[in-house]
This record gives C-alpha cells, structure tokens and sequence, in this order.
C-alpha cells in the first residue's frame, strides 16, 4: 500500500514537472520544425517566469501574468526571428545570448523593481498563482484509494495550465499534420527554395512559426514561477529550457513521441528527488547525480545513433538566402 | 494573337554586371521556344524576371498582350507562368500530392484540399501522360519522375507558360526522350514553353523558334528549321568556333594511371560507376565525353582519393592506390594531380588569398613548411612565379581568390597542380565558367603537358573541347564507357549517339 | 566586403558600443545614471592597482576559454562546452593539486598543466568522437556534456572529494607548493599592487597560449589544414585533410584550452575545487571569441575587457544598490547578440560609408 501510494504520488510529481517541458517542446517544435533552431527556449523560459511573476505580484492576477509571461517570451522570440530571419544572423549564437541575457536581465530588474536580491515576492495572495483544481468526489475517490488515488492525485488538483498542456498534444499534432500551417512548417525547414517558390513568403512563415514558440515557451516559463513554485527565483529554470530541446529532439520532432520524452525525463526527475539515499534492489544507491543527467546522457545516445536515428529537419540551421 | 508571353526592353543590372541588355523576347501559346546562351549570357536572369524572382530595371513584362508587374514568384503564378528549376523545389520527405498542393491547399484543413487535389491532378496526369504515383514520398523518386512532379505542380496551378531551366542536365537520355514527348503534348495542349539550355542537339530536336543570347543581349531569333548547330553555336560564342588546335600526334608509351572494374557509389548509395576499366598512358590525353550526371564527378573523386570506391582497383604507376586507402594527400605523393570540376567548391578556399590556395593540397611540401612551420616568404615567391609563367591577373598573391575572375582561377589550379611535376593529371571541366580567352591558354598547357611526357586525363561535357584536345575519347553513359574512339573518326553525330546511349550504326 | 583593418576593428567597436548604449538604457529604466555607473566601473577596473589585478585576474580565465572556442570556431565547429571542459579540466587540476601538493612546485605545476588540458581535452573528445564518426550535432552534445559535468561534479565534490566534517561541498585546501605563484613572486616591486587580488602567474600562461595558438593556427601546416577544413570541407578532403581527425583534433586542443581555467581558478585564486568554479566562463568565452573575431590578439584585448567588466561590475555593486554584477552578464550577452548574430547588420551600413557597398548578381 505505501507502495502505491509512493506510486501514485511519483506519477504525479512528473505530470507537474512535464508540463513545462512540454509546453517548451511543442513550442520549440514549430520553431525547428520552419527551420530556426530554438537555442533560446531556456532564455524565454525564464524570462517568461520572470515576467509573469512580477505581474503577479503586483496585479495580483495569475492570469495577468500569464499574459506578461507570454509577451516577454515572445518580444524574445521576436528578437530571434529579428536576428535570425531577417537578417539571416547565426542561430545557435543568437539563442545563447537571448538566453545569457536574461540571465542577467531578470535579477537586475527584479533587484531594481522588488530590492529582495534579484527575486519577486513571494506569491501568497488567492489568485496570485495557479492552483490545483480540485475534481469532483475527489474525497469520495480518496476514501478507496484503488484505484481512488489515482484521480485524487493525478487527474484531479492539477492547475488549469497542466490541463491545457495536455490537450495541447493533440491540438499541435492536428496543427501540424492535418492543417495548411503544418504543411508549410514541415515544408519550410525541409526545403525553404520549395517554399520560395510555390509564393509563399519563407520570411513571415518562420516568424510564425517562431513566435508559436515564444508563446508556448511563456507559458512554460509562466508556469515555473506562478504555478510550480511562487515567485521567481534566480536561474529557476536551471536547465529546464536544455531539457525541454533534449525532449524534442529525443521525440524526433514529433508530438507524440516528444510527449512521451518528456514525460520519462520528468519522470527521472521526479524519480531523482525520491530515490537521494534510498537504496534500490540489485544495483543498491544510484547516485541522484546519475539519475539527473540520465535526460542527457539519453539524448546524447540518441544523437549518437545508438537508440534509434534523429534526423533533424533538413533545412535547420541554415539561412534562407533568396536565389 | 499576342504572344502568351512577352518581355519587352527588360534591362537589369547587378552592381558593375550588365546581366540583360535591352532584351525583348516573346513566345507564342501552342509553341516550344529555345533559349540559349553561355553561361553568364543573362539567360537565368531573364528567366528569373519573367517569374517575378528578380525586378528589372527597366522594360515591360506582358502576359497575353496584357502588361503584368511581377514582383514576387506568387504574381507570376496568378499570371499563369510556372517554372522548373534545374535544382527541384521538393519537400523531399513530402508525398507527391503534399508537394503539388504546396502553397496551393485550398483552405486551412488539408484532408479537403488533399481530396480535390487529387481528383484534378489525376486529371491533368492522365491528359498529359504524367505518370506519377502521387503517395509516394518524392525522395524516393528517379530524378525524372521528380521532374514530372515539378511540371505537375506548375501545371496544378494553372499554369499556361511553362520556363524549363536546364531541364536534361540531370537526366538520363531515356528520361530526355520522355520529357520532350510531354513537352509535344504541352505544346499541343497550348501551352507556351521556354526551354532554357545549352545543349544545341535539344535545340534542334524539340523546340519551334530559338533565342540566343550574349552577353546580356540577344543576338538571334530564330525559326529552328532554318538555322542549323554551328549557326546557333557560333552566335552564342560570337565568333567562328575553332575545332581543331594545333598539335602533334601523340606518341603514348607505358600506362600511369591504370582502372579496372571500378565501382563508385554516390553519396545516397546510388551506383553511379560499374564495373569501369580504363588505361592514360604517359604522353597522352584520354578525354572522357557524357552528359553530366553519367557517373563521371564520381569517377573523378574516386581517382583522386575524394570518395571510396565499393569495387576495383586504381594504379598509379606501379601502385595500387583505391583499395589501399590512400587519401588525396598520399596520392600526390604518387604523382597524382587533380583539377576538380567544381573548383569554387572544392579546388579553393573562397575566403583565402591566392597564396593560400596555392598550397592547397602541397601544404606538407617543401619549401612551403619546414618542420610543421609554414614559410611564409616561400609560398609568396612560389605564388608570385605562378602567377608570372602562367598568366594569372592581377598578380597580387595577397588577394582574395574570389576576387580574380573565373578564367584567372582556374589558371592558378591549374599551374599549382602543374607545378607539383605530377605523372598523371586529371582534369574536370577544364573550361566551365572559363573566359574565352583563357581557354585556349588552357588548352595549350594541357597540350605542353602532354608532350613533356605526361599521362592526361580531361573529364568534359563540352564535345568541341573533347574533340580538340584528346588523343583517344571515351564515351560514358550510365556509369560504364560504352565506347572508345579515335579523334580522326569521331564526329558529333557519333559521339552524341553513343552518348545517348545507343550505338552508331546499329540498334540499342 | 570590408576592408581588414574595419571588420577587426570597428565592426567589434560598434558592436561593443551599441551593447553598452542599450545596457545604459536598462540603467536608466532602473532609475540610476549609466553615466555615473560607467565611471564606477572603470574606477574600479582600470583605476586602481587592485582593480587592475583583479581585472587581469578575471581576463585570464576568459583568455582561455576564449581561445577554446575559437580553435574549435576555426575548425567549423561551434564548441559551447567550454563551460563542461573547463569544469572537468579543473577536476585534472585539483586531483593533481591535492596529491602531489607537498612535492617541489616544479613537479606539481607542470603536471597540473598537463592534467587540467588532458582532463579537458578528454571531456570535449566525446563529443568530437561523436560528430566525426557519427554525426551527432557537436552545438547539442556539448550543451548536454554540460549538464553531465556538472553533475558528475556534484556527485564526486558531495560524495568523494569533500572535506571531512565539512558541510559545503569543497575539497581541502591544496598544499602551498601546488599554488600559482601570485603577482608579487614574478613582477618583483611592480607586483606589490597587485597583492592583495588573486592575479597569478597563470596570466602569463594564458598569454603564452594566445601566441601559441596564432602561431599553430596561421604558421603550421596542421593549424592551416584545420582552418581549411573549418572553410571549406571539400576543399579539405580534395587535398587530403581527413575532416574528422581535423574534427577531433581541434576539439582536443580547444578543450585543452578550456581545461586550463583551473589554473588561474583553482591553483591560483581558490585553492580548493569547489561547486561551480567556472561560473560561466565557458559562455563568456563564447562572448570574447565572436568579439575577438576569432584572433587570439582580439581575443586577448576582449578578455581584458569583459576581465573590466566583471571587475568594474562587481564594484558596482557597493556603490549602486540598484545594479549588481548582473548588469554584466546582460552585457555578455547584448555582446554575443551583436558580434556573434546580428554583425551583417553593421556591416553593411559601413560598408556603404567606406564606399565598399557592391551587390552581386543573383544566379
């Protein structure tokens, strides 16, 4: 029984620790999907958490920082396109800078704003943060814990922005299989000249496609700050951003797939805070360390062609130079 | 009638280069029209215009008698005008049908434009005698098929004008021959055809009037009937093609470069050379004669230690070079040298001074490092001779190599592989993108080499240049050689054929 | 096309110069004067003898990194694992450090050197392997070699390497003999300013690998067959350079480079291995090298500058409550954007200035 429990709760914790990833994947995805390598996600995340944080504090709304949330992440992901559609500028150094940037940017607004060292305050007031929605019969379902539990833990008490990154899976899969945009998204960082050339403007699909990415990544970012903790703290994505690539890539560029890399890496998370000092059978402590660079180590594999093959979309990386 | 198409008094510039002179073209419905030129003569650059990918400076495009501005690719397309790149515009890892809706879906959801697509395209397959299997990924598609594709989705778009550009350079003779017979049933459909090239035999075989171009003007129009492939080739030079250059007879001695059984997989793992055997002999040239794209850059890369063949052996002088492994660097030490075909890509350093390039490949040589270290004051005076003995201008080491004109280039590739003293030479389009003037320079040093005793192996699309410079030609088609002959008894008609695939005098 | 002596020279200058005009502005919105803060930081880099040493002190750590990734730069490869390589390499470092620390110094620090670029060498062959033989994009690999060096850290700092009886992950002092002889051992009576700041003698080793490295990048044949790889790949295997050895090699050396931080870092300021002692060295790296253009004597004047930054910024701090070092790291990044990406943005209004503006033709 303290098993499941354990169990249950487990399974929990990496639905709460998926959803930014997610949200940051799937948005990344349109943006690498067009072509743009999405370097910058950790940066709009944070930047994002920031923002909405700071909102929150002083509106008092989740829902206005959410709204601050996703324009930071977006104004950011508008410096992207601006550097690397418009005038065609490295992709992989102007994600490390956004993200650098930020870095710094975040703490000393908020050193400035709040005097609390670089951090929001804290988030304590209802309607300040995203809480868990609670379910009907959550109690009754509490009551008989099989498979009660699970609804109790899992299904019920997420918060809103939980609920909306799952249905998001199927809607960006529809997105970009079975819609025009999609077509043009898979097009376009497969073969821009093919783009080019049937009229359509490479230019304002990537951007498109880009800004798709830094809304979702506000919302990740959002998330961070309004919903998983209260308020922001310095570096709270903490690789997170990294994590959410290593997610898509480990998904292939795929919804679903990228879907279920989140989760696992969320999961070994989740599994990680668990399992510090707790011996397991056979292979007796694993380091948490292990367990925390295992999403790495994975991807790493991956890219090698040892656990299958990534291949990336054909075009990324590179900047569209009209004939 | 008005032409379907006319380009009236177009002009265009780009920096300090003329590219259209005042060019006025037009091309009626219900005809295929040629367009020829050297390369840089201002043909893509009109094409270019007349799909709204360029502006003109000045002139006037008009569609059916009607003046049309065209300042994106779309317009050109609501005006009825597609295009057929030399390089496809395909998704790859797209269907068929998903690349002809491309950009033309007809509504937000796919499933609906993907089902009307798929009636009017099995339409227009099935009028033309487009045979194309429509949910199969393109990528996995022969290059004529694809081609068809690319003709689908112009034509899906209402497209009445069609402008091939460079449409055969990929293809196979078989393909050719397909590719013609549906542009007759387009012509009789209609349709206005331009067919960009410059290969005169396609001219003559398919097209009903000729335009040629010089130097960003047009110097010819032309009813195809009455003109003939020395006419067209000679306006296109701008001067009475010289076939014949003074030289003596060979007088070829023991083999250097030696081939047998090759074969050769391209970077997809297609075949691209099979089962190839063939001999250079000190004191002669071997030319090899094909369209392009019949396994002779393979060959090439495989002889200079570029790409690895599957099968086979290669033997320079006495040692065996492909099956060893040897890379380029050890075979020049051999005494191999080689005269890429694609310089720009491979032969130089773009962002490198002419110096540094005239190192390429001989950096582990004396003079030019001791110990590891380069010699600075010995690359230069190496590269100032150079450029003095073979003509290089301007002859400033220190200037970037793309800053030279093409002909200069090649100059310089030339005589840095000439300079090494190698056995064998092996050159790959010695002229493409070469000045006229550079040509015959050219020319004569691969001659000069030639009689100091040297094994010269010229790899060329252009049969003027095969004819004048080689002691004994063989033809390539589809990887193999299909035939060996003299200078004395080779003509353009023979070489063609067997080119093509088919052998003079008799059936396939 | 710009002429030379304006792409080394005012192209970074006008990057730098808008970099810092929107940082003032950030300054600004925060409501303190970037004029004021500017003379703090300069005050408190160049105006002062201990601001200099620190300011050198910083620089050496950012020269190394610096040059890490523009050897790899020149190979065509963008190496953003210095940060990894640096953190490894200084494990190399340390271990030798701690072990041999009562030997003779002349036995200790030339194996510390040794250890700290073979340990950084071997953490950037990874990834090198991995591009050359199977071609795994070396942006991301080393993105997540990060992240495991850092938790392999962790893991031997909490677990193995800790002190006895100490909370905060840190290994013990290393013996006196494994320190880098400080500024005032080898400048004699002009070290005496720099006394009380961590300068060292691994200033003059990282000057050491600046020359070194423009003279194996520009005056031997590996270092040309490395950048003519880097250029142009074909052009490489058409003259018999083998890319993937070029891959590897220049990885080994750039993470060489990187390893060699914790000798300014550890041998020479902390004297211990602790928790995160790059501190985003790797990335400043980045920052330097694209300002640098890729040259180590551009390197070298751009490690001196962001060595003042960081310097000048942590001053800052004191005397500005509203402003901390963090106002920096915006700056290295504003830097990265503007050097690194957004370049041809100021290239070509200077090259019309200069009357160099040409257009080309388009087939």
């Amino acid at each position: 029984m303290e098993t499941y429990t354990s169990i249950v709760l487990l399974v929990a914790a990496t639905v709460r620790l998926a959803t930014p990833l997610l949200l940051a994947a799937l948005g990344a995805m349109f943006s690498e999907r067009a072509g743009v390598i999405d370097l910058g996600i950790e940066g709009k995340m944070l930047g994002a958490a920031f923002a909405s944080a700071a909102v929150a504090a002083v509106s008092g709304s989740a829902w206005l920082g959410l709204l601050a949330g996703i324009a930071a992440s977006t104004a950011l992901a508008l410096v992207i396109g601006f550097t690397c559609i418009t005038h065609r500028g490295n992709q992989v150094v102007a994600g490390m800078a956004i993200t650098i940037m930020v870095s710094g940017l975040a703490p000393t607004l908020g050193l400035a704003w709040f005097d609390l060292g670089g951090q929001t305050p804290q988030l304590e007031a209802p309607g300040q943060r995203f809480l868990g929605i609670t379910w009907p019969w959550e109690h009754v379902a509490r009551a008989h814990p099989v498979p009660g539990l699970i609804y109790a833990e899992v299904l019920s008490g997420q918060n809103i922005i939980v609920y909306l990154a799952a249905l998001l899976v199927p809607v960006a899969a529809w997105v970009l299989f079975r819609t025009r945009f999609g077509l043009r998204v898979r097009a376009v960082g497969e073969n821009p000249d093919a783009v080019d050339t049937a009229g359509i403007s490479v230019v304002w699909l990537r951007y498109r496609a880009v800004l798709v990415s830094g809304v979702l990544c506000g919302a990740a970012g959002s998330y961070l700050s309004t919903a998983a903790s209260s308020g922001f703290i310095r570096d709270m994505t903490a690789g997170k951003g990294y994590l959410a690539l290593a997610a898509l890539i480990f998904g292939k560029w795929r919804p679903w797939p990228t879907f279920g890399a989140c989760l696992l890496f969320a999961f070994s998370d989740a599994l990680a805070s668990r399992l510090q000092g707790v011996p397991l059978p056979v292979v007796g402590v694993v380091p948490v360390q292990f367990i925390l660079a295992l999403p790495y180590i994975l991807t790493v594999l991956l890219l090698a062609g040892f656990v299958g093959k990534a291949s990336p979309p054909r075009a990324i990386g590179v900047p569209y130079e009209k004939e | 009638m008005p032409p379907a198409l006319e380009l009236r008094g177009i002009d265009r510039r780009f920096g300090t280069v003329h590219a259209n002179r005042a060019v006025n073209f037009a091309v009626a419905r219900g005809s295929v029209h040629g367009l020829v030129g050297e390369n840089g003569a201002g043909k893509s650059t009109l094409m270019n215009i007349a799909y709204g990918i360029h502006q003109p400076d000045a002139g006037t495009i008009l569609v059916g008698g009607r003046p049309v501005v065209l300042t994106e690719p779309q317009a050109a397309i609501e005006a009825g005008i597609g295009m057929v790149h030399q390089h496809f515009r395909l998704v790859e890892n797209f269907t068929v049908l998903e690349n002809v809706i491309l950009g033309a879906e007809g509504g937000t959801r796919l499933a609906t434009g993907l089902a009307a697509a798929r009636r009017t395209v099995d339409e227009l397959a099935r009028e033309y005698g487009l045979d194309v299997p429509l949910d199969l990924p393109v990528g996995e598609l022969a290059v004529g098929v694809q081609q068809r594709v690319e003709i689908l989705k112009a034509l899906f778009r209402g497209a009445e004008i069609l402008i091939l550009d460079e449409p055969t350079a990929v293809l196979t003779p078989q393909e050719t021959d397909a590719l013609f017979r549906m542009l007759r049933r387009l012509r009789e459909q209609g349709s206005a055809i331009i067919l960009v090239t410059h290969k005169l035999r396609e001219i003559m075989a398919v097209t009903d009037r000729v335009t040629v171009m010089r130097q960003g003007a047009v110097v010819a129009n032309l009813s195809t009937s009455g003109t003939s492939p020395r006419e067209l080739a000679e306006k296109m030079v701008g001067r009475p093609v010289l076939l014949d250059l003074a030289k003596a007879p060979a007088a070829p001695r023991e083999p250097l470069l030696s081939v047998r059984n090759l074969e050769v997989l391209d970077a997809r793992g297609v075949v691209r050379v099979r089962d190839l055997s063939f001999d250079v002999r000190a004191g002669e040239i071997v030319g090899i004669a094909g369209v392009s794209g019949n396994g002779q850059s393979e060959l090439l890369e495989a002889i200079a230690g570029m790409r690895t063949p599957r099968r086979g052996t290669i033997t320079l002088g006495k040692r065996e070079v492909a099956a060893s492994g040897l890379d380029a660097r050890a075979r020049r030490r051999l005494g191999l040298a080689h005269v890429p075909e694609d310089r720009l890509r491979s032969g130089v350093v773009g962002t490198y001074s002419a110096e540094d390039n005239r190192i390429l490949g001989y950096q582990d040589r004396r003079p030019f490092q001791r110990a590891g270290i380069l010699v600075r004051r010995a690359i230069r005076a190496a590269c100032e001779r150079t450029m003095v003995e073979h003509d290089v201008r301007p002859p400033l080491p220190q200037l970037r190599i793309t800053m030279f004109s093409g002909g200069n280039q090649q100059k310089l590739v030339l005589a840095r592989e000439i300079e090494a003293d190698p056995a064998v030479l092996v050159v790959g389009q010695p002229t493409r993108g070469v000045d006229i003037g550079a040509i015959e320079f050219i020319h004569r040093r691969l001659i000069a080499l030639r009689d100091a005793g040297k094994a010269v192996l010229v790899v060329s699309v252009e049969l003027e240049e095969i004819l004048a410079l080689s002691d004994r030609i063989l033809v390539m088609h589809a990887g193999g050689i299909v035939g060996e002959l003299a200078p004395s008894d080779a003509t353009e008609e023979k070489l063609g054929l067997l080119m093509a695939g088919l052998q003079p005098g008799g059936g396939e | 096309m710009l002429p030379r002596w304006a792409s080394l020279a005012v192209l970074p200058a006008a990057n730098l110069l808008v970099a810092l005009l929107i940082s003032a502005g950030i300054v600004r919105l925060i409501g303190e004067s970037p004029w004021a803060a500017l003379k703090l930081m300069l005050a408190g880099s160049v105006g002062t003898p201990d601001g200099i040493g620190y300011m050198l002190y910083y620089a050496t750590n950012y020269v190394f990194t610096g040059l890490a990734v523009a050897v790899a730069y020149h190979a065509g490869l963008f190496n953003i694992g210095a940060e990894g390589q640096a953190y490894v390499g200084g494990l190399g470092v340390g271990l030798v450090a701690l072990w041999l620390g009562n030997h003779s110094p002349w036995l200790v620090l030339p194996l510390a050197c040794v250890a700290g670029a073979v340990f950084g060498a071997a953490w950037a062959f990874i990834p090198a392997w991995l591009q050359a033989r199977r071609g795994s994009h070396i942006v991301i690999t080393t993105i997540m070699f990060n992240f495991i060096a850092s938790a392999l850290m962790t893991y031997l700092l909490v677990n193995l390497l800790i002190k006895p009886d100490q909370q905060s992950p840190e290994t013990r002092e290393f013996g006196a003999n494994a320190f880098m002889p400080p500024a005032t051992a080898w400048l004699g009576r002009w070290g005496k300013g720099f006394a009380t700041t961590p300068l060292n003698f691994a200033f003059i080793l990282a000057v050491v690998a600046s020359v070194g490295v423009w003279f194996f990048l520009w005056r031997t044949r590996w270092g040309y067959a490395l950048r003519v790889a880097g250029e142009n790949p074909r052009a490489a295997v058409y003259a018999g350079i083998a890319p993937d050895r070029v891959i590897i090699g220049a990885m080994l050396i750039s993470g060489a480079l990187a390893g060699s931080l914790g000798l300014n870092e550890l041998l020479g300021a902390q004297h211990r291995i602790l928790l995160d002692f790059p501190a985003g060295a790797g990335f400043v790296g980045i920052a330097v090298c694209l300002m640098g253009r890729n040259h180590p004597v551009g390197i070298f004047l751009a490690a001196l500058l962001f060595g003042a930054l960081a310097q000048g910024g942590s001053q800052l701090s004191f005397d500005m409550p509203k402003v901390n070092r963090d106002m920096v790291v915006v700056i290295q990044g504003l830097v990265i954007l503007l050097c690194g990406a957004l370049d041809q943005v100021f290239a070509r209004p200077l090259a019309w200035i200069l009357g160099r503006g040409r257009e080309r033709p388009g087939n």
